[in-house]
């Protein structure tokens, strides 16, 4: 059976170094099927870097939920090379990975980080890398360097060094945030008194579409996150709503209400004519594109209540995906196409479910009540929700077996609405 | 202020309750306020009374009175049951009194902002509201408003008028708004 791990990281020292603002903790709750003991040593050299690299690659780890960190303090001197690596000090330990390395300077003044990463049952040098850093770069490299332990263990590609984008309400002021995937770094691309919902990353990861009431009505902008610049693409009579990127990034699937009733229509990702896609009198919002740009999923209540349906994205007949319960709603396709994230209503409970598409088989993942928005990690393994608790908003994620369960939540505010990035490229 | 708002919501709620069972289109309205003062288009024509003096005694015009913020026409809020977009008999003759107001004003625009409560998902509450912002505009268009003076959009659950998470401020908060704007 394995250990319920319970990990309170407070890394506001560590935030402080880069951004005063941001204070975002996250605990994690519950652990993978099946767990890689990993030793990650202190780096030689490492104190030259504003803060700890190593902390950071077994924070990303640990968060996973698939590795457990195996205390890696005592053993001296400290390897550096996979020569001088003592295999009964780490068998002793349990660990069956070893990850060490050393921090030295550049010829440029930069700092070159190099990392082994050893097999210790197989008593084997797996992979070895390097990276040259400014020492602002630090968390940057450190995600990288996570990333690369990960994939290399997993087979899974690391999701360490990507972007979330969120909605923070203080007060009566709204900021669309983006951060770090850890909540750190957090930068406001936004400031506004009137509400912010719907962010939504273009597949490149430069730009944001997002529902603004800016001007007393729903509007939809598609915001340049690195230069600050911003076009209204939706403003048309009635709502705009509901924006989501076509896998090209050259056009958005939009809800608009132009015949009365919230209707799906494609419009340019540079603003121009909307082409309408649904045509029903009921409600039908909530777009999704599949990964491969075929399909679009939808919410409507064509039905009666809430469900969600799948049509082609050019348009056309619309079939019936779920049909489990009277509420299911907000779907999102995982990267591989296979499975729908969304949220269903049982007994007046709000929860993240998962469909798989071949099997039709159906899975709640969340023990949360309130839950919202759930947008999968670019690699598949997680779903970034919204929830409620004790009356707060804050953001969660979820493996997607459910096993592993984080809560990060922002001291002294609301966080809500938040969209998991692409892999940085 | 906060503290009141609940008493007020059970009074509308008892309102509404009291003619939720009548269906007749002419259902009155529920009015409190009791006759609405004149208004500055009313021109009084009666006489000054005669007092058999020599003075004169001339009525003072009252103050100018914009006819929105008083009577019927200071109300506009239509309330909606769970799960409804059904505009209820009792809103007939605060709709018919917003519609004659804007066939009198062509050059008035209103925007219908419909509102829900909080649960379930931002997006479906948004086309939610809709929903009730359209039955509104659509009454106000059978009542012979031009398509033109009305908008509607939705608010969704983003801008609560109550902001408590119980049944009297969920009931508070399903509701379309008339918006008078600016030409």
């Amino acid at each position: 059976m394995t250990p319920l791990i319970r990990l309170l990281a407070c890394l506001v020292l560590a935030a402080c170094a880069l951004s005063a603002r941001a204070q975002m903790t996250i605990e994690v709750s519950g652990a993978g099927a099946r767990q890689y003991p990993i030793a990650v040593t202190s780096f030689p050299g490492e104190a030259a870097l504003p803060e700890s690299l190593t902390a950071i690659v077994r924070a990303d780890l640990e968060r996973s939920g698939l590795f457990r960190i195996v205390d890696a303090s005592g053993v001296s001197p400290v390897p550096t090379e996979s020569s001088q690596v003592r295999f009964a000090d780490w068998t002793a330990r349990n660990a069956e990975f070893l990850a060490i390395g050393v921090v030295a300077p550049a010829p440029d003044g930069r700092l070159t980080v190099r990392i082994r990463l050893v097999d210790v049952v197989k008593q084997a040098e797996l992979a070895s890398f390097a990276f040259t850093l400014a020492p602002a770069l630090t968390r940057v490299t450190a995600h990288r360097a996570a990333d690369e332990i990960y994939e290399k263990i997993t087979g899974e590609k690391g999701f360490f060094n990507t972007k979330i984008a969120y909605v923070k309400k203080s007060g009566a002021r709204f900021d669309l945030i983006v951060a770090d995937y850890d909540g750190q770094n957090e930068q406001s691309a936004l400031t506004s008194r009137e509400p912010i919902i719907s962010p939504e990353w273009s597949p490149d990861g430069s730009r944001l579409a997002y529902v603004s009431f800016e001007n007393r009505k729903p509007q939809i902008w598609v915001h340049e996150i690195y230069t600050s610049r911003r076009t209204l693409i939706g403003n048309f009579r009635g709502s705009n709503s509901a924006p989501v990127w076509a896998p090209n990034g050259r056009e958005l699937a939009v809800v608009l209400t132009l015949s009365g009733a919230s209707q799906i229509y494609v419009v340019p990702a540079t603003g121009g004519e909307p082409r309408r896609l649904t045509t029903s009198a009921a409600i039908d919002t909530e777009p999704a594109y599949s990964p491969d740009g075929g399909t679009l999923y939808f919410t409507s209540d064509r039905g009666g209540g809430p469900q969600i349906y799948r049509m082609p994205a050019v348009g056309g007949d619309a079939r019936r995906v779920t049909f489990k319960g009277t509420y299911n709603v907000s779907p999102k396709p995982s990267p591989d196409g296979k499975t729908l994230a969304y949220v269903t209503r049982n007994n007046g409970q709000f929860q993240v479910a998962t469909l798989d598409l071949a099997t039709g088989q159906e899975l709640v993942l969340t023990d949360t009540v309130k839950d919202e928005s759930p947008s999968f990690s670019p690699n598949g393994k997680m779903i970034l929700y919204a929830t409620e608790i004790a009356g707060r908003g804050v953001l969660a994620a979820v493996s997607v077996d459910g096993r592993v369960k984080q809560r990060l939540s922002v001291s002294a505010a609301d966080a809500r609405e938040p969209a998991w990035g692409p892999f940085a490229k | 202020m906060r503290r009141l708002l609940p008493a007020i919501v059970v009074v509308t709620l008892l309102a509404a309750c009291s003619s939720a069972g009548d269906r007749q289109p002419e259902a009155p309205v529920t009015e409190r306020e009791g006759r609405a003062p004149a208004t500055a288009q009313d021109s009084p024509s009666k006489p000054p009374p005669s007092t058999g003096q020599t003075g004169v005694i001339t009525t003072v015009r009252p103050p100018a009175v914009d006819e929105l913020t008083t009577g019927v026409l200071a109300k506009r809020s239509v309330y909606f049951d769970l799960d409804s977009f059904e505009v209820k008999a009792e809103y007939r003759s605060l709709l018919e009194a917003h519609a004659a107001f804007l066939r009198k004003n062509p050059g008035r625009r209103v925007v219908v902002e419909g509102n829900t409560d909080e649960r379930g998902s931002r997006e479906y509450n948004l086309s939610l509201g809709q929903k009730r912002a359209e039955a509104v505009k659509k009454m106000l268009v059978l009542l012979g408003v031009p398509d033109a003076q009305l908008e509607a959009v939705s608010f969704g659950e983003e801008k609560p008028k109550a902001p408590g998470k119980d049944e009297a401020a969920y009931a508070e908060n399903r509701r379309s708004d008339l918006s008078y704007r600016a030409q």
